[in-house]
Parts: C-alpha cells; structure tokens; sequence
C-alpha cells in the first residue's frame, strides 16, 4: 500500500470518482443503454396510443420527448448509488478527507455524461419521427442539454435519500417528479414555442439559471443524505 | 329555502362548507384515534414485558 | 431563553402542556367558524359577478393558505431539528406533513367544485392556483412516503428534513412556473386581486374564516405533535410510569 502524505486534491478527487464511473459504464453498456432504448421506446408508445396523425404529433412532440427524457433519466438515477452502497466504496466516500459534496459532484457529472447527454444525442433520431422541424430540433436539444444537468442533480438527491431502502423505484419517483416540474415545464414549453414561432430566450434563461442553481446546492443535500442513510 | 338554495349555486356552495366540516372532522378523528392506539400499545406491551423497558 | 426553550420542548413537559393548551386553540375556532359560516352564507352579500358561487372561496382560500403555511411550519421545523438536533422539532414536522395534506386536498376539492359553475367544467388546466395545488399535494405525498419507508424513526426525521428543506427551496420555483406556464394561454385565475377593495361584509366573514383555520389547525397540530412525542418516547421512563398510574391517556 502506497502511504500519501497530503491528502489528494479536491478535483483530483472528483475527478477520479468520475472517471470510475465512467469506466464502469464502459464495462456495463446495458446501464447507459437501457434508459436509452426506454427513451426511444416511451416516445414510441405516444403516436401509437394517440393515432398517427401527424398534426397532433407535430403538437405533442416536445412534450413527449420531455416526459420521456424525464422518467428515462428517472430510471438511470436508481442506480447511482446502489453499486457503492453494495460493493462497500460509499462508506469509503463518506470517511474520505474530500470533501463529500466534491465526490458527489463528481459522480453526478458521470451520471450525466452517461445518461443526460446520450439523451441529447440520440433526441433529434427520435424528434425526425415527431417531425420536428431542425430549427426546432436544435432548440430541443439545447434545452434538453440544460434540463439534464438539472435533473441529474436534482435526481442525486433522491437517490440519496432512497439508498438502500426497500423498493426504492416508485419512492424516488414520487420523491423527485413534483421538484423536476419546472424543468420539465420550461423545457418542453420552450420547445412548443419555438414550434410555434415564438421567442425561446426566456425559457432557456430560466433552464440555465436553474440548473446554475441545482448544480451549486444540490452536491450539499445529496452529501447530507447520504450521511444520514448511511448513519 | 330561497336563500339555501342561493340561485343555482346552492348545490356547490354547500357541498364545499359540508367538505370543509367533514375534512376537520376527519381530521380530529385521526388525531384522537392515533393517541388512542399509541397509548393502548404502549399499555400492552408494558403489560407483557412488565418491567424491562 | 434557552433554558425556557428547552424546558417546553423536553418530551414530557409537553406531553402534559399539551392538553392544557388545546383549548385554547379550539375555542376561538370553533367560535369563529360559527361567525364565519353564518355570515359567510347568510350575511355577506352575492358576488356581483359570481353570485352566490363566490362563498366557496370561505372555505378554498383558508385552506389554500393552511396547505402552505403547513409546509412552512414543516419546512421550518426540520431545519430547526436538522441544526439544534431539538427532538420536538422533527415530531412537528411530522405531525404537520399529513395535516398540511388533507388542507391541500381541500383547497384542490373546493377549487375544483367552484370551476364547475364559473368555468363548466371540474378542472380546468389553465388555472396556475389549482395546477400548483396538486403539485403541492404530490410534495407532501412524496414526503410522508420517505418518512414511511424508513423504519428507524431518527433516520426517517433526518432524510425527510432534508427532503422538507430541498422541498422548500423548490416550492416557490415550482409556483413561479407554473404561472408562466398557464400564462401562455390567458387562464382564469380564481381570486382577482381585489385586495382592500373587497367589501367589509364579504372580507369580514373571510378574515374570520381564515384565523378559525389557522385556531383549529393549531389545536389539530399541538394534538398530533403530542401523539407523536408519546410514540417517540414509548420507551422512556416517564411514560412507562404515567402509563402504570393510567394518567395522560387522551
């Protein structure tokens, strides 16, 4: 075992949570590719129950794709803290002398990169099926870049609070659909109005002053809960 | 009765205050209820543990 | 101050004050609930505009109120407990949390059964005041679930304090979305914001009906709370002994 003398950086740190979570999402693809399939197949469900009118999907398409973004994100948050809670490396965080908002943050950031920004990605496949017009299309995505950063922020948190409680799935949802609300009102509303012709800085403002927001406070709420789930 | 049945309004009208009572009804039911069970609990297991706490 | 604070909130001082000061809550209550019904139905004139359909707002603004001011003294309270680590503070939250609840159903019932005459039809989407009521419901749903999936009472008052608090920074958030959401498309919002304009025999009744909210709820909430230190101290002492001597049963 190698003695360090100082205690690694603060970005070292969040860095190297990051970067095993990364890694483990390389060697398990299911777990980044699920939510995707999830996504692609939710958004699949709305012309097939609605009809395939294609005015009503041109009208329904932005908020289809958000409320399926929103539960595809919900799904990959349940197991955020669930593989560090089992294999034992979350009591290691909790007894680091990192700061634990920093390694929370820094997971949090990998969550996103595996699951928030394939969502962008792969958004505008499923949009073209929506006929979403490109212009629209962008938007979309642009949106959808901010609102993910929220949401697995946000996300982090109820994970948190539901790690290793039983049944924990319906839990975080009704834990975190209510505070994604605003998210995904301005996101999907945007998008609807740009659709229409209308102006969008308003709402992406808002996206990006809250994600500002989450991204500072929520690496503190989820820090404390898990604390206090691992009390 | 003209002004119980306040235009055509009455139904509605009287069905909300009828809620609202049966809502504080409700509520003070379970207030009393819940004290009653935790006090009767707390009095069974006293009375099988006797002593232990 | 401290000493004092400490003294009422010490498990079984409570317990024995809290029945002493219930009726101090429920008389006033029940009094003015008496006024406000009789002159909210029989006294106060019909709306010009709504007619007689105006008065459900006696009973939808009190509780529209009591479900925030719940999640406020809910919010507060688990911040309190979460700092000071004050015992009684998280058996406040808890005992607000399903209070706050049944408040918020009624102001969504009554709100909803109003839109039936003014805007023929039982929910009406476009209204930001209803929308953010069943939202709020969703919150205190989520937050009594936490609270009932954790067996270990301190652990449940911890995790869902930090719920109450992340809660509470959104709340607001959620309001303001909300209006900018139905805003795009000119909904009816239920209460114009007459003010002080609003006539003294209309106001009266509504200001009465909104302070005998607030008695009961306290008298609702101080019994709660009490059930609640009881269950929390169910292996203390103190309770085994009032227990034995069969006093402090109601």
């Amino acid at each position: 075992m190698i003695e360090e003398t100082d205690t690694p950086g603060v970005m070292k740190a969040m860095a190297a949570v990051a970067k095993r979570d990364l890694v483990l999402a390389w060697k398990r693809p299911g777990d980044v590719l699920n939510p995707l399939f999830f996504f692609a197949m939710v958004a699949t469900l709305f012309p097939l129950a609605v009809g395939p009118s294609n005015e009503q999907l041109e009208f329904s398409g932005p908020g289809v794709l958000w409320t399926a973004a929103l539960l595809a994100t919900l799904l990959s948050l349940n197991s955020l803290f669930v593989t560090d809670f089992e294999d034992g490396s979350l009591d290691q965080m909790l007894v680091s002398s990192v700061p634990l908002p920093a390694l929370v943050l820094g997971k949090s950031i990998a969550h996103w990169l595996t699951s928030g920004l394939p969502l962008v990605i792969i958004s505008p496949v499923v949009a073209i099926t929506f006929r979403m017009p490109s212009s629209v299309t962008g938007v979309l995505m642009l949106t959808l870049l901010l609102g993910t950063v929220s949401l697995s922020m946000l996300g982090s948190i109820g994970a948190a609070l539901t790690v290793g409680l039983h049944r924990a799935t319906a839990l975080l949802s009704l834990l975190i659909l209510p505070l994604a609300m605003p998210v995904l009102i301005f996101g999907a509303r945007t998008v609807s109005l740009v659709a229409s012709g209308d102006i969008v800085a308003g709402g992406l403002y808002f996206l990006a002053a809250y994600a500002v927001l989450v991204v500072s406070l929520a690496p503190f709420a989820t820090a404390a809960a898990l604390r206090i789930s691992n009390e | 009765m003209e002004g119980l049945t306040m235009g055509s309004y009455g139904a509605y009208v009287w069905s909300c205050f009828i809620m609202g009572g049966l809502v504080l009804l409700i509520c003070d039911w379970r207030a009393r209820s819940l004290q009653r069970k935790v006090y009767r609990d707390i009095e069974v297991r006293i009375k099988a543990l006797g002593d232990e706490l | 101050m401290w000493k004092f604070i400490h003294k009422l909130a010490s498990p079984p001082h409570f317990y024995n004050l809290a029945p002493k000061l219930v009726p101090w809550f429920t008389v006033p209550g029940v009094l003015l609930v008496a006024y406000g019904v009789y002159a909210g139905l029989f006294l106060a004139p019909a709306d010009y505009q709504q007619g007689d359909a105006f008065r459900i707002i006696y009973i939808h603004v009190p509780s529209a109120y009591l479900s925030m001011m719940a999640y406020m003294i809910m919010a507060v309270s688990a911040a309190i407990g979460l700092i000071w680590r004050i015992k009684l503070s998280h058996a406040v939250a808890a005992a607000a949390a399903p209070l706050g609840a049944w408040f918020t159903f009624l102001a969504l019932a009554t709100g909803s059964i109003w839109g039936r005459p003014m805007w023929g039809t039982w929910w009406e989407w476009g209204d930001p005041r209803l929308t953010s009521e069943l939202i709020m419901l969703f919150v205190y749903f989520g937050y009594m679930a936490l609270r009932a999936a954790i067996d270990d009472t301190a652990k449940a008052d911890k995790a869902s304090a930090v719920l109450a608090l992340v809660g509470a920074v959104n709340v607001p958030i959620i309001h303001f979305s909300v209006e900018w959401w139905s805003s795009l498309h000119q909904g009816a919002t239920l209460l114009r914001k007459d003010g002080p304009a609003m006539d003294p025999s209309m106001l009266y009744p509504l200001l009465a009906m909104i302070l005998a909210f607030t008695f009961l709820f306290g008298a609702l909430l101080t019994r709660r709370i009490r059930t609640e230190v009881l269950f929390r101290e169910r292996r203390t002492r103190w309770v085994k002994d009032m227990v034995l001597s069969a006093k402090g049963r109601n």
